[in-house]
This record gives C-alpha cells, structure tokens and sequence, in this order.
C-alpha cells in the first residue's frame, strides 16, 4: 500500500478505530476493506469528512441496516456528535459483553455451500439434520432439544434455545432444496455430456446421458395460532419461523387468533429482536381468543391464490380450540387441501401425556391433515425434517 | 480517471439525473476496481443506472437478467452442439480421434454467452446483473469465483483470461438475502425513491414537451402518494407513465382537476388493494394540497 502509506499515521489510526466501531455495529468489514478505506483516505476523496463519508459509505456497508447506521456512526466517531444517542439508539450492548454472533455463525455446519450439505448426507441416513444439530451441540443443548418448551425459562437457555430454533430451520431448508443435475434417465438428453463421450466411439453416440429435471424448491406457508392457549409456545414458533423465512428462498407466514395477519414482510428482516418487536405490533391482539375457521376463510380468499402457488406445504401450528361454528373449520380445511400439495398440523398438546385430539375443531381438521405431529420441544421439531424432505 | 464531479455533469448529459452520492459510487467504482451492488425498492431506477453509466463511458452494456435456474451454460458459455455434430459427421474418417476432438473443442463451436462476453470483450464493457436476488444460491458462488479472478476454465479449451476488467453493476430487490461474501466484495448503494426536486428534473429531462408547473405538480402527488400505505409504491417509471397520459388529457394544472389525475390512475397504481385505498377523495386532499402551497 504504497499510497496508503502517504497518509499520516494519525488518519491511520483514526480509521482503524472507525473499521472496528463498525465492526462492533455488526458491519462485516475485513482487511481487504480496511486496505481500500486506507487508500481512499489518501486520495482526493479525503479532502472534506463530508467528502469522505459519501466515499466510505459504499465501500463499508453491505445491506440497508447498515445504509442506515452509517452516517450516524461517522458523524461520532470523526465528528465526535451524537456519540452517546448513537449507541443508545442501535440498541447494540457493548462488545465484551456479546458472545461473538459472526464467529459462532462461522464455525457452525449451516454455513457450509449446499453441494457440501448433500455430500455430508449418507442416503441410508434416517434422521441427518438430527445428527447434526446434535454434532454441533454439545450435551447441555442436547437436554435442552428434549425439554418441554414451558418449562425453559432460564434467559440464557432462552437464548441457547431460539438459536438452535434457527438452526433447524436453517438445516431443513438445506435438505429441502438439494437438486439433482445429470442422470442415467431422465427426460431430456444431456447434449454436452453424451457428445463428450461419443468421441471415444468415434463420433458414434452409444452411451447417452440425460438431464433430469431439477425439483423445484418447496413453498412452505406457515400459520401460526396466536391465541391465549398457545401463548407459551408462540414465542418459539415466531423464533422458528423467523429461521425458517430467512432460510427459504419462497416462504410465507401468517399468524391468527380472531383475525388474520401476514407476518412474512416482518419475519424477512433479519435483526431478530426487531422482527420480534415489529411482530407485537402487528399481531395486536394476541393471546386473546381463536377464530380458526375464519381466519382460514380469510386466508383461502385473500391469501391463498398467491401463497399456494405450485408446490405448496402448508404448516399449522396450533392447538385446535375453535370458537367458530361447527363445521365451518372442516369446509375450510377442505377447501385448503385442494390448493394445496400437503398441510401438516403441528399441535404442541401431542407432546402432553394422555392427550387425545378431542377438541372440536381438531376432531374437524384432521381428515385434511397429511401429518398430524407435536410440537412441543425442538426435538420434535427436528424430527419433522425427515417427513418435510420427501418429494 | 474521471473525477466526481465530471461524473455528475457526464450523468445528467446522458440524461440521468443522479443523486449526488451515486456520482461519488461510480468514482469509487474505478477507482477501487469493485463491482456494485445497488439495491432498492422496485422502480427507482436501479437498471437505469447501468444504462446510464455505459452511456457516460460510451462502450457497451452487457446485460445477464437472472432467474430462478439459471446456469453456467446460459450465463457462461455453451457448446455448439448442432455444428459439432455436424463437423464430426463431415470429418468421419478422414482424421483421427485426437484431432477430431481438438477441432470439434476449438473457440469456433463456443457460444459465448454474456459472462464470457464480458470479460472476452477487447474494450470494457459494463456487465449488468439484474435481479441477482432471483438466481439459485450455487450461481451466486460461481459468479463469486468469476468476480475475484476474472478468468474462466473451460475443460475442453483451458483458461480464458479476462481481456479487460468489465465494470460491473449487480442489481436486487432485496426479496432474498444475497450472501455476505458476494456483499463484502462489492461496493453497496441504496437507491431511493427520488425526491420532490431530482423527480421534477427527471420529468423535464424525460419529457420535454411537460411544463414546469405540472412536473412539479405530479412530483410533489408523487411524493405524498409514496407516503401513503401501498402495497406496491408507484416508482420513477409509472411516474413517467402518469405524467404522459396527463399530458395527453392536456392537463395543465392538477389542482384544477382532480378528476384527471384518478382517471389517469391505472398508470400509478397496479394492485387492486391500491387502487381501493386510493379514491378520488384522497386524490382531491392531495391535489387540494397544491394550491396550498
């Protein structure tokens, strides 16, 4: 960095300190950036802090969080202003006191490149992305999949919990969307590969090779019950479908109790405290009474044309207490199951001893249910992952 | 190296009107040697920006638009299958096997889809990816390879090397998250939906038959109809789109008429929800306003 080197030393260190304010704030700076904000500090983009700024706002932040954030942050630390609001107001704790989030998400397994997922999938495997949350978890996480989520109340298990939550959410989607490209059969011929071959029989194609179709992504569309008897669970089923709605390229949320609300835009901001947050507001009126054949009518004439497209799962996480009349919530199911390819209906109950699915509204739901399961621990919910991954 | 301000002027010569941030990204776009990343909500002109920045260094636009399923042989290269098939059946018998493959595997059967063109290219040339958010997570890895090394292997032919550094603009709506990798590699710019004065420019630069009034008229609708609660905010397009067909009703004040402007609303407004929010009691509030001011 011959240019860089110019620069007096002071400016230098004045921006290191700026790279890791910024990396404090969640920015992913690493030393290739540092090296450029060092050169743009010796051309004549430094000539006026403002000048400076609108240099080293593009080259430093990576999403609009951090489009944001910017300009504040630069304003403190170069201009010394607003120093103290600006911490305060990003909400972020100081970094001693933050486990290191990026390096966690780093060294864990759901970061590896989806061709790596496959390899690692033995196909007489039962239960992988089991396997695997517990590969990366220890023993302590391993108690905590089997705990009942009622009785996790201690905040740091709270928070060992949700994270394993995303996780799953994460793995699923990895087996979910795997691909398959050239094949012994398969509907088209593979011209690229057979011709390849042919020139060993002298231009003659004798061993053809064919495409198969690549499956196409699954559309998951998720409900969530939001009423007063889910209210223990509702805040790891928000958890989880926060995973699952960044993990999947096409998902869908929604969450109900006596009326219907499309959660997807909230859930799609990947700050999870905020997202939860921005969650309250919308589903006011949570914790209050259900209304499940409504607010599935709701979703059947307003929602479901465009969520249903092609391939859908529909996945319900509820308990089945209805307030509705009698036989409004079969006429909906029904007409849910025509739209869509299966619905699967997560009751939290199942994992309680002695329960039966006697509730009105369960006992109506259920002939339209291709796969009625509990719900109740992350390892239940890691044990659907096998029954999400057949085509 | 062009400086920033240049750009500026050169960017509103080719008739974009740029925000003045945007002039300081292509600067630092040369002068880095990054791609850019540009996000921002449907209609704010992020494809415009490509256009424009090939038009302002007057060489080619190269554009890649991806979708869901798109591969290295549509983005990268393809063999000419038919033309192979052909050169082999022509030269059966009269050359060896070896030779057959050196000439059926030569540059002559490559089709050169627009990656390769980009980089094949002897002058530079600016390679837009549009919508990378909508491409399969194993295309944005494989881009990722092709943007640090600027070369390509081919098995058959061996290494192509870049013959000059494409200046690059990846486009998205923001409806997947693109992965951090690909992020830090780029320089990143949000746009924004224009503002009352930088739209009315756009309008006067776009349509030049428009009078100064009205374009500051619809910019200011424009910006107050952004603010309300939409499902779909009408961007710098529709604007276009609603300012011609007011022109064609020959409206020269919409304050004045109020019913011009809602009749001419299918050019603003595309969802049914819009359209049901948006009534002509709100159009006259907002035009009201107008004569306010």
């Amino acid at each position: 960095m011959g240019t860089a080197a110019a620069v007096a030393e002071g400016g230098l260190i004045k921006l290191g300190g700026f790279m890791a304010l910024l990396r404090d704030h969640d920015f992913r700076i690493g030393l290739k950036e540092t090296q450029d904000a060092a050169l743009l500090l010796a051309s004549p983009a430094s000539a006026s802090p403002r000048l400076l700024r609108t240099a080293l706002k593009p080259l430093c932040c990576a999403n609009h969080d951090d489009w944001m954030k910017f300009d504040r942050l630069f304003d403190a630390h170069f201009l010394a202003r607003g120093m103290r609001s600006s911490s305060q107001l990003t909400g972020n704790p100081p970094q001693s006191q933050q486990p290191p989030r990026r390096l966690g998400d780093a060294s864990g397994g759901q970061d590896k490149s989806p061709a790596d997922q496959a390899a690692a999938d033995a196909p007489g495997d039962a239960n992988p992305a089991d396997n695997r949350a517990q590969q990366h978890a220890a023993t302590p996480t391993q108690a905590l999949m089997s705990r009942d989520l009622r009785h996790i109340v201690d905040p740091a298990e709270i928070e060992k919990a949700q994270a394993l939550a995303q996780r799953l959410a994460r793995l699923m989607r990895a087996r979910l969307t795997r691909r398959t490209r050239a094949a012994r059969r398969g509907a088209r011929l593979d011209l690229r590969r057979t011709l390849h071959r042919s020139i060993a029989s002298g231009g003659e194609p004798l061993h053809q090779v064919w495409r198969k179709k690549k499956p196409k992504p699954l559309r998951l569309v998720m409900l969530m019950d939001a009423s007063g008897s889910m209210a223990l669970y509702t805040p790891w089923f928000a958890r989880f479908m926060h995973g699952a709605i960044n993990a999947f390229r096409q998902a869908e949320a929604f969450v109900f109790h006596t009326r219907l609300a499309d959660i997807g835009s909230v859930l799609a901001d990947r700050n999870m405290p905020r997202a939860l947050d921005r969650l309250g507001l919308v589903a006011q009126g949570m914790g209050g009474g259900t209304r499940i054949a409504g607010c599935l009518a709701d979703f059947n004439r307003y929602h479901a044309r465009r969520a249903l497209r092609g391939r859908a799962l529909v996945m319900i996480f509820s308990d089945g207490f209805d307030t509705g009349a009698p036989g409004a919530l079969a006429h909906e199911m029904a007409r849910l199951r025509q739209r869509c390819r299966r619905i699967l209906w997560l009751n939290p109950l199942i994992g309680w001893k002695d329960y039966a699915p006697e509730a009105r509204g369960m006992r109506e739901a259920l002939p339209y249910v291709d796969h009625f399961a509990a719900a109740h621990s992350l390892e239940s919910l890691a044990a659907l992952e096998p029954w999400l991954t057949q085509q | 190296m062009l400086t920033r301000e240049t750009i500026a002027g050169k960017l509103a010569g080719v008739g974009y009107i740029a925000d003045p941030d945007l002039a300081a990204v292509l600067w630092l776009m040369d002068y880095l040697g990054r791609p850019l990343l540009l996000e921002g909500e449907a209609g704010v002109g992020k494809t415009e920006v490509a256009k424009a920045l090939a038009a302002l260094h007057g060489c080619e636009l190269i554009r890649l638009q991806c979708y869901e399923g798109l591969d290295q042989n549509a983005a990268l290269y393809e063999w000419n299958y038919q033309k192979q098939l052909l050169a082999i059946r022509l030269l059966e018998g009269t050359s060896a096997a070896e030779s057959l493959e050196a000439h059926v595997f030569s540059a002559a059967y490559l089709l050169e889809r627009p990656l390769l063109r980009a980089i094949r290219s002897a002058r530079p040339v600016v390679l837009l990816i549009d919508e990378i958010d909508r491409a399969d997570e194993e295309f944005e890895a494989f881009l990722l390879e092709l943007l640090s090394d600027f070369q390509v292997t081919i098995p058959e032919l061996g290494t192509l090397t870049a013959l000059s550094m494409p200046r690059i603009v990846l486009t998205s709506n923001g409806t997947r998250d693109i992965s951090d990798a690909l992020r830090r590699r780029c320089l990143y710019h949000y746009l924004e939906f224009p503002d009352i004065s930088r739209e009315t420019r756009i309008l006067l630069t776009k349509l030049p038959q428009i009078s100064a009034q009205l374009a500051g008229q619809v910019a200011e609708i424009l910006a107050s109809l952004r603010k309300e609660d939409l499902t779909k905010r009408p961007g710098v397009a529709e604007t276009l789109d609603w300012a011609t067909s007011l022109i064609g009703l020959k409206v020269e004040d919409l304050g004045a008429s109020p019913e011009a402007a809602y009749a001419c609303l299918a050019a603003l407004l595309k969802t049914k929800d819009d359209r049901a929010n948006i009534s002509l009691d709100v159009i006259t509030r907002l035009t009201g306003k107008l004569e306010a001011v």
